[in-house]
């Protein structure tokens, strides 16, 4: 199977002052296409800090990322925007979806900046809106859609650009229990249908969906047996 | 993607209505007294020197002082200077009072002017009725008038003047032609004058010299060079004296009096100016406002593949948006205050294309000067940070 990401000895600090904070130390990771990939540590582990270096966000402090072949140490701001749109696509605990903005226009908004024309984006969000089963409420704004409902706007925001990792921080964190089994249904069944998934969280039964869990602790990251 | 960013910009505009009209105010009032002073002024400006140039433009006038050896301007000097070129007409002017008599009834004081037929031929809407001097005149120094209005109407009330003989400095003189009532803006009336040939004028009102003659000009643009000229023909005549003679070129007073009234409304609008600074800041303030605002959303954008330049692109449309159609406003409302005081004042009114676009031009770019911090300020956000503050 493909190599989707690769990474080598990533270490992470932040400085205050003359303080260093190591909240990554010496990571190594590599996810292969078609994985449903659970990351899962406690509180302060450095999850965060993980999910903003494989989504592009950040960059590591040294160390070797590779996103689908491109390091990601040699690309300049512009770049970083271009390869988040293409080979990302987040999940956020809170939804972070616009207020103000419908739910098809929420979707599509990734679309915009992949340069896609009006009606093309029409047509792409609408189907990834029927596909996370919200075809009936393309027109609510978010207030007009349940915390379930919204984190599938969401999903469908992520999965529009068809990128190549799905990349999701606490997606049932500000969910209830059955909404939150929903969710990681819908994630069985697009990791079923061949899309690569990576989840962080903090919660065992949560991870327990993913096919592959691996463990962060203070800035170590380990594989866990399943 | 242009489209996208302007439609995004009017959908955040739309959404803020009030607080958006509130920062577009100082533009509107800003573009809005531009428009109005610099229209104003320029329709003033333009009355003016339209009917500044009815009185003449297209002359120059000399009026002797004289010397004590030479006390006017003879037909020898009209003859030199009539041979200087660029020159259509030399008409020179004889004054004189006297009284006129009429089927026994009397006109003290008239005012009687010695003219010839440029003059005539020069504004054919001097006369009224009847025929102007003629050359024939002139030369055989014919005792013909042509009498002014109030005179008509005293002396001639119910009859046609024409061909009837007046006496005039005890002579007898037949009217020929009546002039036309002057309007209020020329200098002097014609209304009490009687113009007779200025030939028959020297010889019988005892009038010696000429005291101004009016150079007629084929192009105003050369005046400066034919004034040259003639100074050239009438230095010598007056023996270089200083004082003898002055020229006034009214092609130059309505040229100074343009360019002061151009120089006002430039330090008018300049003063405007200010005001749409005032309102650039405004701008620049509520898109300060605006970013914080917007700070999750800036992120998210990032998030979802928005580069820096894309980001920066949508704010600076969003300013120049704000700015442009506060313009537009100002523009309107600016139109309309100077159309109202130009119906006031009875001047004309018309806006030029260059005022329009001076005042869509300074908005926009008022836009892009006071957006662009801002949206450099939000096209550096970092993304983690902007999402983190939710
Ligand atoms: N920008 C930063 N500057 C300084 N320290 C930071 C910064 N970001 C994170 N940290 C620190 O790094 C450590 C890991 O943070 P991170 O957000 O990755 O944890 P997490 O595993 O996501 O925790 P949680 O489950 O609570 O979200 C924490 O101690 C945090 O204080
Ligand atoms: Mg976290």
């Amino acid at each position: 199977m493909a190599e989707v990401l690769n990474m080598q000895n990533i270490f992470k600090s932040f400085y205050m002052g003359e303080e260093e904070l190591e909240v990554l130390h010496d990571v190594n990771l590599t996810v292969n296409s078609g994985e449903f990939l659970s990351i899962l540590g406690p509180s302060g582990s450095g999850k965060s800090t993980m999910m903003n270096i494989i989504g592009c966000l950040d960059v590591p402090t040294s160390g070797k990322y590779l996103l689908s072949g491109n390091d990601i140490n040699e690309l300049d701001e512009i770049e970083l925007g271009f390869i988040r749109n293409k080979e990302i696509g987040f999940v956020f605990q809170s939804f972070q979806l616009l207020p103000r903005l419908s739910a098809l226009q929420n979707v599509e908004l990734p679309l915009i900046y992949a340069g896609l024309s009006s009606s093309d984006r029409k047509q792409r969000a609408a189907k990834i809106l029927d596909r996370v089963g919200l075809s009936d409420k393309t027109r609510n704004l978010p207030n007009q859609l349940s915390g379930g409902q919204q984190q599938r706007v969401a999903i469908a925001r992520a999965l529009v650009t068809e990128p190549t990792i799905l990349l999701a921080d606490e997606p049932t964190g500000a969910l209830d229990q059955k909404t939150g089994a929903q969710v990681m249904e819908l994630f069985e069944e697009l990791n079923h249908d061949g899309r690569t998934i990576i989840m962080i969280t903090h919660d065992t039964d949560i991870a327990r969906h993913a096919q592959r869990v691996v463990k962060i602790l203070d800035g170590n990251l380990t594989e866990q047996g399943v | 993607m242009l489209l996208e960013s302007i439609l995004m910009s009017w959908e955040n505009i739309v959404k803020n209505k009030l607080r958006s009209f509130l920062t577009m105010l100082g533009i509107v009032i800003g573009v809005a007294s531009i428009i109005a002073l610099i229209t104003i002024v320029q329709g003033a400006t333009n009355s003016i020197s339209n009917q500044v140039s009815e009185l003449g433009a297209n002359k120059v006038t000399v009026t002797a002082m004289g010397t004590p050896l030479k006390q006017g301007l003879n037909e020898e000097d009209i003859s030199n200077i009539s041979k200087v070129g660029n020159i259509s007409g030399v008409s020179p002017t004889i004054s004189g009072k006297t009284g006129i008599v009429y089927n026994g009834k009397v006109i003290e004081n008239v005012a009687v002017q010695g003219k010839n037929d440029v003059y005539f031929n020069m504004d054919s809407s001097l006369l009224k009725t009847g025929r102007p001097i003629n050359i024939l005149d002139l030369d055989s120094k014919n005792q013909v008038a042509i009498i002014g209005n109030d005179i008509v109407n005293e002396l001639f009330y119910g009859v046609n003047p024409l061909g009837k003989e007046l006496m005039l400095n005890g002579t007898t003189y037949t009217v020929i032609g009546t002039l036309q009532g002057s309007s209020g803006f020329s200098m002097g009336s014609n209304n009490e004058s009687v113009v007779i040939p200025y030939t028959t004028a020297l010889r019988s009102l005892g009038v010696k010299n000429i005291s101004s003659l009016d150079v007629f000009l084929e192009d105003t643009t050369l005046a400066d060079d034919t004034v040259t000229e003639i100074k050239g023909v009438l230095n010598p005549a007056f023996n270089y004296k200083d004082n003898a003679y002055t020229i006034f070129n009214m092609g130059d007073m309505i040229e100074s009096f343009e360019s002061m009234m151009s120089m006002m409304s430039l330090l008018l609008a300049g003063i405007a100016a200010i005001s749409l600074v005032v309102g650039g800041i405004g701008i620049m303030n509520m898109m300060l406002v605006s970013i914080t605002e917007r700070t999750t959303e800036i992120g998210l954008r990032k998030a979802l593949g928005a580069t820096p330049n894309r980001i920066q692109l949508q704010f600076v449309i969003e300013a120049i948006f704000l700015s442009v159609v506060g313009g537009l406003i100002g523009l309107v409302l600016g139109g309309v205050i100077a159309y109202t005081a130009a119906t006031l004042i009875g001047t004309g009114f018309s806006i030029s294309i260059s005022t329009i676009s001076l005042a869509v031009g300074f908005s926009g770019l008022v836009g892009i000067v006071f957006g662009y911090m801002p949206a450099r300020k939000a096209s550096r956000l970092n993304p983690i940070d902007a999402l983190r503050s939710l």
